[in-house]
């Protein structure tokens, strides 16, 4: 228990201090390095909440095409020049940003949540409680195939419209990079 | 290691994100923001889904309200109604990748045609449907 909690505050540490990094940094292609960063911590804070499946997907999604995509586009729109500096609501931002951030960090310790550990159906026989447990933890053990039956049998409707959205994504970004007026 | 502190990384998170996509001028700096602002909400979809219980959100209420009464009353396991409803904040989450893919890839075609067009990435300088 003590190696998961270092291993989480380590994550997110490194998790934080990245993602300043992205925002704070001048040199913007530094800025995306330390985004890769941030993506891979988060995968690693994935695994330790028990969502394998979502930390490959991430370390292949984000860490590996989206971050490429964003080099890219550095590399081709580079203003060595400028750097990366700040518009005039710089200071509105950061006041609202540090507004959010009480405002959600109130929230989170005053809510009672209904957790796991503590209230698997309160009043249930202790039978029920035990067999309760053991499923949560078969389910976490292996996630991948609850989620294929969740995504393949509950959600199959905003599954397919997934697949139509990123169709008419790449069909748009094709029309928009395209050379000439068309 | 807890649902609180996994909740308040994924608030500091969103909230850096948020400045950066408020305060600054370079247009792929605000697209990173926002890829932060989206694995903040992926951080906490997935950490509520790992602590807390899905009842009210069950995507097939009857069933989950007739395994949760049999359980009560006959001190049998929940079935799968409820246990697989415990990983919808995961799928979520994939849907919210997905979207983000999507996003990015859109994005970043406005980001290079603009720099085509207008030789700048700064986000002030795009102000060509101002009235």
């Amino acid at each position: 228990m003590l190696s998961l909690d270092m291993a989480f505050w380590t994550m997110a540490v490194v998790t934080v201090v990245s993602a300043a990094a992205v925002v704070l940094l001048k040199d913007v292609f530094r800025a995306a390095l330390c985004l890769v960063l941030t993506f891979m911590v988060v995968a690693g804070l994935f695994v330790l909440l028990s969502a394998e499946f979502l930390a490959v997907v991430q370390v292949l999604i984000y860490a590996g095409a989206i971050s490429i995509l964003i080099i890219f586009a550095i590399m081709l729109t580079r203003d060595v020049h400028q750097g990366n500096p700040s518009n005039r609501f710089r200071y509105p931002a950061l006041v609202l940003a540090a507004l959010l951030l009480a405002a959600i960090v109130l929230v989170v310790i005053k809510t009672d949540w209904n957790q796991l550990d503590s209230r698997v159906l309160p009043g249930a026989p202790t039978e029920a409680v035990g067999a309760t447990e053991t499923g949560v933890k078969n389910v976490f053990s292996n996630t991948t195939p609850v989620i294929a039956r969740l995504l393949l049998r509950d959600f199959v409707l905003p599954f397919e419209v997934a697949s139509v959205l990123l169709l008419a994504a790449i069909l748009g970004a094709l029309a928009l990079v395209r050379e000439g007026e068309g | 290691m807890s649902l609180e502190s996994f909740l308040i990384l994924s608030g500091i998170i969103f909230s850096i994100g948020m400045y950066g996509a408020l305060s600054k001028k370079n247009v792929i700096t605000v697209l990173m923001s926002i890829e932060l602002m989206f694995n903040a909400v992926n951080i906490a979809a997935v950490a509520l889904s790992r602590y807390v219980v899905p009842r009210g959100i069950a995507v097939n209420p009857a069933a989950a309200e007739a395994e949760v009464a049999g359980a009560l009353a006959s001190g049998t396991a929940l079935g799968e109604t409820v246990l697989s409803t415990l990983l919808t904040g995961q799928v979520f989450a994939i849907f919210i990748i997905t979207v983000a893919a999507a996003e990015v890839a859109l994005g970043l075609g406005i980001v290079i045609a603009l720099y085509r067009n207008r030789e700048t990435v700064d986000i002030t300088q795009a102000n060509l449907m101002k009235g």
